[in-house]
């Protein structure tokens, strides 16, 4: 067990190779109750929460969710969530764990009308995901899930447990996240495993969503970084006529975006980690954010930001491991394909 | 399961040690490859390299950790093991099986003074 933002959180239950490979072959399990919710309600809800992140809930149905960016008045992150949208009247946004009290604290400051909920203790939340997901989840579930399709999401109950029923989640597979009260979660994550999924820890959770170029918030994107150098421009609608940081990106795409958030792979022997320096002619020119040999992949890659100059694909640099320099190419993300 | 033969030496760095005529063959024990995880790269020197005790010779990396392996003994690489830099999850599969390197040791007296089975088993408990 690791302490993580708090919480005490298993790395591993059988091996981080042998969990990530049943969630890109089966169904793995993850407890995420550790992540934080922060709710929007009553008339204006919609309009209070879309002011406060990048993406466009106006242009969600309701029973969608939008992955977003709740950025500063630099343009830089906050923090990364997912809203849902269950009307207009009612906004759940889910926030990273390490970053609640900041989170709330800032939706409080900066919410006009509507003041936000921190309904963080009253969700548990449990990652169904893998190839087997879908089917393990509608056996168990009170309704049909066909028409709940990527980012959609339903409330309904799953072996019994009242959940939000959201067909998201942060590893590349098919799959659910389920919201459900602390109390019942026990019962829910017995159901899944009975069912015949298997657990799956925070090395696993970090290899496949590595393998997939998903940000992970403190890694690869953070306050200093924003959305257009961390390659989330499609999470910045900035035809949205107002929301935090809207400026700071106008100039930043006007000026020119500097550095970028690339995906590159080791043609020399070597892991990349986090924190390592990027070099180009013997300058250190970047850092590495995230690093793993891949499982699925089965190559060293990395993620890390690079001087825009060196960003396409193809592009060659190297990454300082111990003293020495090891050569790297960006190559196309996801690293992973299905298939 | 654990598993730690009476007929090699520990250190507290968890490598163990085998002499093989005057040579000694060096390797990480079944605690250090449980607690890693899966082994997925294995940096060691080359052939000629010279080792000192209880210094670095080499890294070994894991999903979860970067490690460094210790020298039980001082010495010069004679053999590496090619195979287990190839194929790391040789480490976890069998720690005994995938030694690392081989060295021939410049002090002929420093094996017999490292832990023995049983002194090892204990410092883990």
């Amino acid at each position: 067990m690791v302490d993580f933002a708090g919480w005490d959180m298993p790395v591993q239950y059988t091996g981080v190779v042998q969990e990530h490979e049943l969630v890109r072959t089966a169904v793995g399990l993850f407890d995420v109750s550790h992540m934080g919710e922060v709710e929007f309600v009553g008339p204006g809800a919609l309009e209070e929460a879309n002011g406060l992140i990048s993406n466009d809930l106006t242009k969600a149905a309701d029973g969608q969710a939008v992955y977003a960016g709740l950025l500063d008045e630099k343009g830089t992150f906050v923090d990364d969530v997912v809203a849902y949208r269950f009307s207009p009247e009612r906004i759940l946004i889910c926030v990273n764990a390490a970053n609640v009290e900041k989170d709330f604290a800032w939706m409080q400051a900066k919410a006009k009308t509507i003041k936000p909920i921190n309904r963080s203790e009253d969700y548990a939340q449990i990652a169904v995901q893998g190839p087997a997901a879908f089917a393990l989840v509608q056996k168990l579930a009170d309704r049909p899930l066909d028409g709940v399709g990527t980012y959609r999401f339903i409330e309904g109950a799953v072996a019994g447990v009242t959940s939000i029923i959201s067909r998201t989640g942060y590893t590349g597979e098919d799959g659910f996240e389920l919201y459900v009260a602390p109390e019942r979660a026990e019962a829910l994550w017995n159901a899944l495993l009975d069912g015949g999924a298997g657990p799956a820890g925070l090395g696993a959770r970090d290899s496949l969503r590595t393998e997939m170029k998903y940000a992970l918030y403190g890694n690869d994107i953070d306050d200093q970084h924003t959305p257009l150098e961390a390659g989330l421009g499609w999470i910045v609608k900035l035809d949205k006529p107002s929301f935090i940081g809207r400026e700071a990106l106008v100039a930043q795409k006007a000026a020119g975006v500097q550095r970028r958030l690339v995906g590159f792979e080791l043609t020399e022997p070597g892991i990349p980690r986090a924190q390592y320096a990027i070099l180009h002619e013997g300058q250190k020119v970047g850092v590495v954010t995230s690093g793993t040999m891949g499982p699925s992949v089965k190559k060293a890659v990395g993620i890390g930001y690079v001087p825009t100059a060196l960003a396409a694909e193809g592009s060659t640099f190297h990454v300082e491991i111990r003293g020495r320099p090891v050569a790297a190419r960006v190559v196309k993300t996801p690293f992973y394909k299905k298939g | 399961m654990s598993n730690y033969p009476e007929d090699l030496k520990y250190t507290k760095d968890h490598e163990w040690a085998k002499k093989s005529g005057d040579h000694v063959v060096i390797g990480v024990t079944w605690h250090a490859q449980d607690a890693l995880g899966d082994v997925v790269y294995v940096e060691l020197p080359k052939v000629g390299a010279k080792v000192t005790a209880q210094e670095s010779f080499g890294v070994i990396e894991s999903t979860k950790a970067v490690s460094e392996l210790y020298a039980p003994l001082s010495g010069t690489v004679v053999k590496v093991n090619d195979d287990v830099a190839a194929s790391p999850g040789m480490v976890n599969d069998d720690p005994y099986g995938a030694w690392l390197i081989e060295i021939e040791p410049s002090d002929a007296g420093g094996y017999d003074g490292l832990m023995d089975q049983a002194t090892y088993v204990k410092s883990l408990s």
